[in-house]
This record gives structure tokens, C-alpha cells and sequence, in this order.
């Protein structure tokens, strides 16, 4: 498979009143033409790895890194302006918290439509067209109320979904999605999930699918890295995530509730502190 | 035995009279003393807007509230918020940017009048799982799981005894939600807390919950306990979808 984006020796360092916090540490993994999917623990580094790929870390954090190329060419060479152009175009993310990245003050239709006209020359009447096709294919009931409300009027799930709309249309490379569905009940999950599927498929876009559900990135994704306490400790294919090897990605999928097998309490991991110094696991596409 | 909340025939509009919006459409519910009950359906169907309702964030709304017995007015005096508190679905929004995790929890401590202020926070931090390192970061410096908790802690700060919980757990990974999942049946059992909980995720609502109200389009399609759930035993196509798409996800 060709690769789109290769990561190497990715670190992302806080400096806090306690000496250097390495959030990210020493992570590497290449994208292809695919669904590569992220889990790990709360805290583990997730967003920070999908964050440092288009440098949006807030100072005082570092990136540092071997390369992180984008068809050979390392982002990090590039000047912040250039980078923003890989942003808009090539590289978008979906933020976890999709209602932050929106504009307050301007009305969710104006923002898709002004997001649109950046992208093309359509002329306002056919942006806003697009722009309602767009929201009516993320599964959002009555558009045209939604085109003229606010983002706080917007349910927790109306909101993702808007960011998906908005990200998706740049006709982006790669889509970064940092838990891009948690707000959304299971059958507008279903569809929103087919959307980016399609684009995969169709278009040859490379997907970076941060989730905690175990249980979809198995049978959304192709594959999955694994990580804990910003090192990725191990890489499978989505669908044999369930016979995972290492006892952190055991003890995850021990902790989730069944909806069939109910229990009394819920397994809880216990942490062991060996998990933390062995070295990261190198993957190829 | 007075119900811990009891909502008959509760509308919630928002907007003006120009241009009014109804969100909730006569939704009715009752909630036992002790007991745990979920708000499951679509997204946009009006499950965070009645927990708004209840706690006087949404205050266009009609019907009859009532919690312990008490019928809500329009406003929620400082006893409401003693008994009943809220962990918004949004931490984002609910964290204040420039508080640190140790003021937002003093401040809500000192507000409930409680002074062994110190030893509370760290026990508060201890049992949603974040270490003493955490209480003095602010809220750009947590992941978004991380701010959850944090939220979760300052819902339990004031000893309510109703939580009403928003997608408590969905920006959790599985390993930190069995805790924290674990935290709140425990608190149930020993103090007899009452809980309303909104989950997308039915396995979540099926582990907690012994009833669950299913939403679609700000009504209440259904009212059916757990038994029936897992059995399949579903009155309205709705739900039924519902179970089947969460059994075989990915379409
Ligand atoms: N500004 C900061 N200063 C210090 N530490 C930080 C800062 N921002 C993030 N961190 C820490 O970096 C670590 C990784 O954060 P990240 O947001 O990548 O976690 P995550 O894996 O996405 O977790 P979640 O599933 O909870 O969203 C966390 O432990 C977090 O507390
Ligand atoms: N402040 C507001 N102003 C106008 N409309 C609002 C406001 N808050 C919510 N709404 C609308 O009310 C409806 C119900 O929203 P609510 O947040 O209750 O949904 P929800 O069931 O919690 O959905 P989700 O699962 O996506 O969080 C939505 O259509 C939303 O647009
Ligand atoms: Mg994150
Ligand atoms: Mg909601």
C-alpha cells in the first residue's frame, strides 16, 4: 500500500512546574490509503499525537520528531504559512471538542458555507445548497433551523456532526477524527461512520480514528495501534483486536460492560508500572 | 414513598415567539427514591434538554416537575443544588479555563459549607482516578477524559442525592469508565443516591439503570425496563432499531 504519512519518533513534551511531561513518547506509525484506528487510556496521548501531525500544540508544548512526512515531505521543514495551507487542504481534523473549534458567534450556516467558498468558487446560493446536502447527510433533522442557529443551540451529537460536515469539505487527503462519534446515538454512528468509509473507499482518503470503543474500531477500522502512557505498545489488525496480546489491551476489553452478559461490578485494570518503560512498537503499512 | 423526581407532561421550547422551537414534547417519567434511570435515543431528541429543565438551565418549559416531593418553580434555590447535581455532557464548556482543578473543587466545597476542605479534594481526585498530581493543572492542561473526571468529582463534591449525569462516561476509555462506573453504583448502594443518566451507549445504560425512557424527536416513544430491553421485548419500532443497530454497529 503507498503511504501517505509516515511518523517517526514522534515526542510531544509539556514543561510543567514539576520538570518536562512527555505526553507523547517516541510514537511511530505510518498512514496509508486506510482506517487506522487509535485507542488507548485516557490521558494515553491520542490527541496529542493527532494534534502534533498538523502542530496545533498550544505553547509552552514541544514537538519533536525524526520526520513527519506527508508524501515525503517533511511538515516539520515547512514555514507556519505553508502549514496552514496543508491544514486547510490536505490534512483536517475533527477535535474532540467539536463545539470549541466552531465560531460562537456566527450562525452554523454561514460558517459551512464561508468554509465551502474556500474551497471553491461557488457562488453563494449553490454553497448553501452544498451546505444543507451536507447536513442533511450527516443525519441532522430539520437544516434549514440548524443553518440559522448558533453552536451552542446545538445538541452534544448535532455538534460532531457538524464538524464532520465542515472537515469533510476541503476533500481533505487524511482526516484526523479524535472521537468523532461519542455523542452520537448507534444509527447516526452507523451512518456518519459509512460517510467516512465511502471516502476512504472512493477517494483513497487515509483515516486516523481516535476512539475509546473497542468494540467499533475492531469492526470499523483496518488496523489499530495501542497506546499507553504516550508509547504505542501494540499494533494489530482491527479484527483481531479481540485476541490483543499485550495485558493493557487485555484488561481494556475485560473492563467493558456487555449488554447481554450483564455483571455486578465491572473489571478494573491494574496498572502495571512495567507497562510505562517498554519501548514502542514500530509499524509499517 | 415519594418519587426522587417525578416530570409529568414537561414541554421545553427554546427561541421567541417568532420563532419558537419545541424540543421536549410532553415527556412524563417518575424515578423511585434509590433508583437509576436512563435516557437513551437519537441525537437532537431532547435527553440533555430535560436535564436542563430540571436544574433551571432551559427555563421555557411547562408541565409539572417535582424532586422529593417538591414541585419546581421557576427557580432552584441553593437546597436544589444541595440535592441535585449535574455532570454536563460537555466539559469543555463546563470547566471554567481559568480555575484550577483544586479551586473549582474548593470553591464548590466552601459554597456546601463543608471545611475539612484538604483531605475531601484528595479523596474526591482518589476515587475518580487522578492522582495528586492533577489537582493543581488547570483545564487546557487535562485530555478531555481527564476533564471529565474532574467534573464528575465536582458533581459528587456536594454529597448530592441526585445525580444527573450526561454522557458521564462517553469521553472516557473503557478501563477509566469501569471506575468510574463502579464509583457511582457503590455511592448508590451506601447512600441510596438516585440517578438519571444519559448514555448513547446501551451497554452502559443496561449495566446501570433499571428503566430507560427512548427518545426520538423530542418525544418519548417508550418507557421499558431493562429485563425487557435485553430480552428484546421492545413496544415501539423505534427502540427495536435502536437495539438492532447497536448489536451489529457498523453498518
Ligand atoms: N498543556 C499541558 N500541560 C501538561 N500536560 C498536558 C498538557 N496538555 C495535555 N497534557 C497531558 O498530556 C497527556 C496526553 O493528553 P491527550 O489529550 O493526548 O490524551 P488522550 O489520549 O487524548 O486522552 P483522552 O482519551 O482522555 O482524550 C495527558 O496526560 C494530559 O494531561
Ligand atoms: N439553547 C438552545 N437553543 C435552541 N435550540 C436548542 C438549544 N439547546 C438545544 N436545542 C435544540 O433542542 C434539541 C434537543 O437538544 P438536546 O441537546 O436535548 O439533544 P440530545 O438528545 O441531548 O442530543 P445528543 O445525544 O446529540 O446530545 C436539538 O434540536 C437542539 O438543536
Ligand atoms: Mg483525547
Ligand atoms: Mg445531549
Amino acid at each position: 500500500m503507498s503511504t501517505l504519512l509516515d511518523v517517526k519518533n514522534l515526542w510531544v513534551k509539556f514543561p510543567t512546574r514539576n520538570g518536562i511531561f512527555d505526553a507523547v513518547r517516541g510514537v511511530s506509525f505510518s498512514l496509508g490509503k486506510e482506517r487506522l484506528g487509535i485507542v488507548g487510556e485516557s490521558g494515553s496521548g491520542k490527541s496529542m499525537t493527532g494534534r502534533a501531525i498538523l502542530q496545533l500544540i498550544r505553547k509552552p508544548g514541544m514537538i519533536e520528531a525524526d520526520h513527519i512526512s506527508l508524501h515525503g515531505q517533511n511538515l516539520l521543514d515547512l514555514p507556519e504559512r505553508q502549514m496552514r495551507a496543508v491544514r486547510g487542504k490536505q490534512i483536517s481534523m475533527v477535535m474532540q471538542d467539536p463545539k470549541f473549534s466552531l465560531n460562537p458567534v456566527m450562525t452554523i450556516g454561514d460558517q459551512i458555507i464561508e468554509a465551502y467558498r474556500l474551497h471553491s468558487r461557488a457562488s453563494k446560493a449553490e454553497a448553501r445548497a452544498k451546505a444543507l446536502e451536507m447536513l442533511e447527510a450527516v443525519s441532522i433533522r430539520e437544516p434549514e433551523r440548524v443553518m440559522k442557529a448558533y453552536p451552542h443551540e446545538m445538541s452534544g451529537g448535532m455538534g460532531q456532526r457538524i464538524m464532520i460536515a465542515m472537515m469533510l469539505i476541503p476533500n481533505p487527503e487524511i482526516l484526523i477524527a479524535d472521537e468523532p462519534t461519542s455523542a452520537l446515538d448507534v444509527s447516526v454512528q452507523g451512518q456518519v461512520l459509512s460517510i467516512m468509509d465511502k471516502l476512504v473507499k472512493d477517494r483513497g482518503m487515509g483515516l486516523i480514528f481516535i476512539s475509546h470503543d473497542l468494540n467499533l474500531v475492531s469492526q470499523f477500522c483496518d488496523r489499530v495501534l495501542i497506546m499507553y502512557a504516550g508509547r504505542v505498545v501494540e499494533v494489530c489488525d482491527a479484527d483481531k483486536l479481540h485476541q490483543a496480546q499485550h495485558p493493557y489491551t487485555q484488561g481494556l476489553l475485560g473492563s467493558l460492560p456487555q449488554f447481554d452478559a450483564p455483571r455486578k461490578r465491572l473489571e478494573v485494570l491494574n496498572r502495571d508500572p512495567a507497562w510505562r518503560d517498554a519501548p514502542s512498537v514500530e509499524t509499517g503499512t | 414513598m415519594t418519587a426522587a423526581l417525578e416530570i409529568n407532561d414537561l414541554s421545553v421550547y427554546f427561541g421567541d415567539h417568532h420563532d419558537l422551537f419545541q424540543a421536549v414534547k410532553s415527556a412524563s417519567f417518575t424515578v423511585e427514591k434509590g433508583a437509576s434511570f436512563g435516557l437513551v435515543g437519537e441525537s437532537g431528541s431532547g435527553k440533555s434538554t430535560i436535564l436542563k429543565a430540571l436544574t433551571g438551565l432551559a427555563p421555557q418549559w411547562e408541565g409539572h416537575m417535582s424532586v422529593a416531593g417538591r414541585e419546581l418553580d421557576r427557580k432552584r434555590d441553593r437546597t436544589f443544588y444541595k440535592t441535585v447535581q449535574m455532570v454536563f455532557q460537555d466539559p469543555y464548556a463546563s470547566l471554567h479555563p481559568r480555575q484550577s482543578v483544586d479551586q473549582v473543587l474548593t470553591e464548590t466545597l466552601q459554597l456546601h459549607g463543608f471545611s475539612d476542605i484538604n483531605s475531601r479534594i484528595e479523596r474526591l481526585l482518589q476515587d475518580v482516578g487522578l492522582g495528586p498530581a492533577f489537582r493543581f493543572r488547570y483545564p487546557h492542561q487535562l485530555s478531555g477524559g481527564q476533564r471529565q473526571r474532574v467534573a464528575i468529582a465536582r458533581a459528587l463534591a456536594s454529597e448530592p442525592q441526585i445525580l444527573l449525569l450526561d454522557e458521564p462516561t462517553s469521553a472516557l476509555d473503557v478501563s477509566v469508565q469501569a471506575e468510574i462506573l463502579n464509583l457511582l453504583s457503590d455511592l448508590r448502594a451506601e447512600h441510596g443516591l438516585t440517578y438519571v443518566m444519559v448514555s448513547h451507549d446501551l451497554a452502559v445504560v443496561a449495566h446501570m439503570c433499571d428503566q430507560a425512557a427512548v427518545m426520538r424527536n423530542g418525544e418519548i416513544v417508550e418507557i421499558i425496563s431493562i429485563e425487557d430491553m435485553r430480552a428484546g421485548r421492545t413496544k415501539h419500532g423505534y427502540t427495536s432499531q435502536l437495539l438492532q443497530a447497536s448489536v451489529n454497529r457498523v453498518a
